[in-house]
């Protein structure tokens, strides 16, 4: 027997439908506007073509911007991942200390983006703070708003600190679901801990690290507030990731026409890039189907 | 509604709608032949041809990027070449 589909379902998607019309199509739609005219305010503009794209493309503030964003994403996905499958593996999967992990875990995640910045900007300060007083009382050349590698330095501690916990969780959450029976006959086996992580452990959390690698890419190249609330994009232009001088172009500047033509060069990137990772890490699931 | 403040031109609003005719023929096609028709292309991975529609999108989005940087402003070029590049992934990814 045949099943009828039942098409009113639909009409339950409809709400979500018109808020992501609304939050991000009608946007969207504004800035590929805004992207090929000029315009001065009053809703008047003035048609350029494709001339911001190519002031953009070619204009060595989005080059580095870009370099300084991609080398941020790589630095925080070489450290967070790793650190927080470790930290997972390491964390208890029963009783108390299973909770008292849990909830230690998820505390960072509940600090708004600013409050982050705002505490890391007066936790590194070499006057007061107490990272910065204790690095300076000890010999050591540290001052995130004088020297480019101390801010760089802070804002990928800051960002680790922020966001660790949310790899950690997943991953716990993938190695919670492995049975124990994988685990009984590797040691029956007599595998190593090296063989089960890399065998049993690794496999099982292939989906999570997935969601994990996607999300940790995506936040930390678009990562807007912490940075600019400790570092403002400096010392210079050292800390001046992508968003922050979009928004420096777009609000600072107002220059509406070539901001939304380097918020859609932007998007088209971030866009690429999680595809490219969706698909090299979902490849293998489709060749083994 | 005035919609003045979204600096709607005939070349964006014919932009838009050329991306909308295209969601209403994958639905359609959906319709006709549905599951989507996977298949293991050159790229050796599983698409269906919602994957290739995107696949076709986004590079066509580079490709005219692209040109912009190496070719000039001519975009008729990039629009060609998107042309048959689409007709590639369609045929063998």
């Amino acid at each position: 027997m045949q099943r009828k589909v039942n098409q009113k379902a639909w009409f339950l998607v409809l709400p979500v439908f018109l808020l992501v019309a609304f939050s991000a199509v009608i946007p969207l739609m504004t800035v590929v506007n805004y992207s090929v005219q000029d315009s001065f305010g009053n809703n008047e503009f003035f048609w350029v073509g494709s001339e911001w794209f190519v002031e953009i493309l070619n204009s060595d503030r989005f080059h580095d911007a870009l370099g300084r964003q991609l080398l941020f994403s790589g630095i925080i996905l070489a450290i967070e991942i790793p650190l927080g499958i470790w930290v997972a593996l390491s964390m208890p999967r029963r009783g108390w200390g299973a909770s008292v992990c849990l909830v230690l875990m998820a505390l960072p995640l509940l600090i708004p983006w600013n409050v982050v910045g705002t505490i890391w900007q007066i936790f590194a300060r070499a006057d007061i703070g107490l990272l910065g007083h204790t690095l300076a009382a000890m010999g050591i050349d540290y001052n995130y708003t004088q020297s480019s590698l101390s801010a760089w330095i802070t804002v990928i501690v800051m960002d680790v600190w922020h966001w660790t916990s949310l790899v950690v969780l997943l991953c716990y959450a993938g190695l919670c679901s492995i049975p124990d029976a994988y685990y009984q006959a590797a040691k029956i086996d007599g595998a190593s801990r090296w063989a089960v992580f890399r065998y049993i452990q690794l496999p099982k959390m292939q989906r999570v690290l997935l969601i994990a690698v996607l999300l940790r890419f995506m936040d930390s190249f678009m990562i807007y507030t912490e940075p600019f609330v400790v570092t403002g994009g400096g010392p210079g232009n050292a800390t001046t990731f992508l968003s922050i001088d979009l928004v420096k172009m777009a609000i600072g500047q107002f220059d509406l026409g070539p901001a939304a033509a380097f918020s859609l060069v932007y998007f088209l990137i971030v866009l690429l890039l999680s595809w490219v990772f969706y698909t090299v890490m979902t490849a293998r699931d489709g060749a083994e189907a | 509604m005035d919609l003045a403040w979204m600096g709607w031109t005939p070349f964006t609003a014919t932009f838009f709608s050329v991306i909308a005719c295209l969601l209403v023929v994958m639905m359609v096609w959906e319709k006709l032949s549905p599951g989507g028709a996977p298949r293991f292309g050159m790229l050796r991975f599983e698409t269906t041809r919602g994957d290739r529609l995107f696949v076709t999108l986004l590079s066509s989005a580079f490709i005219h990027l692209g040109w912009l940087f190496f070719g000039g402003t001519d975009l008729w070029w990039a629009l060609g070449l998107s042309v048959l590049y689409a007709l590639a992934v369609f045929r063998w990814v």
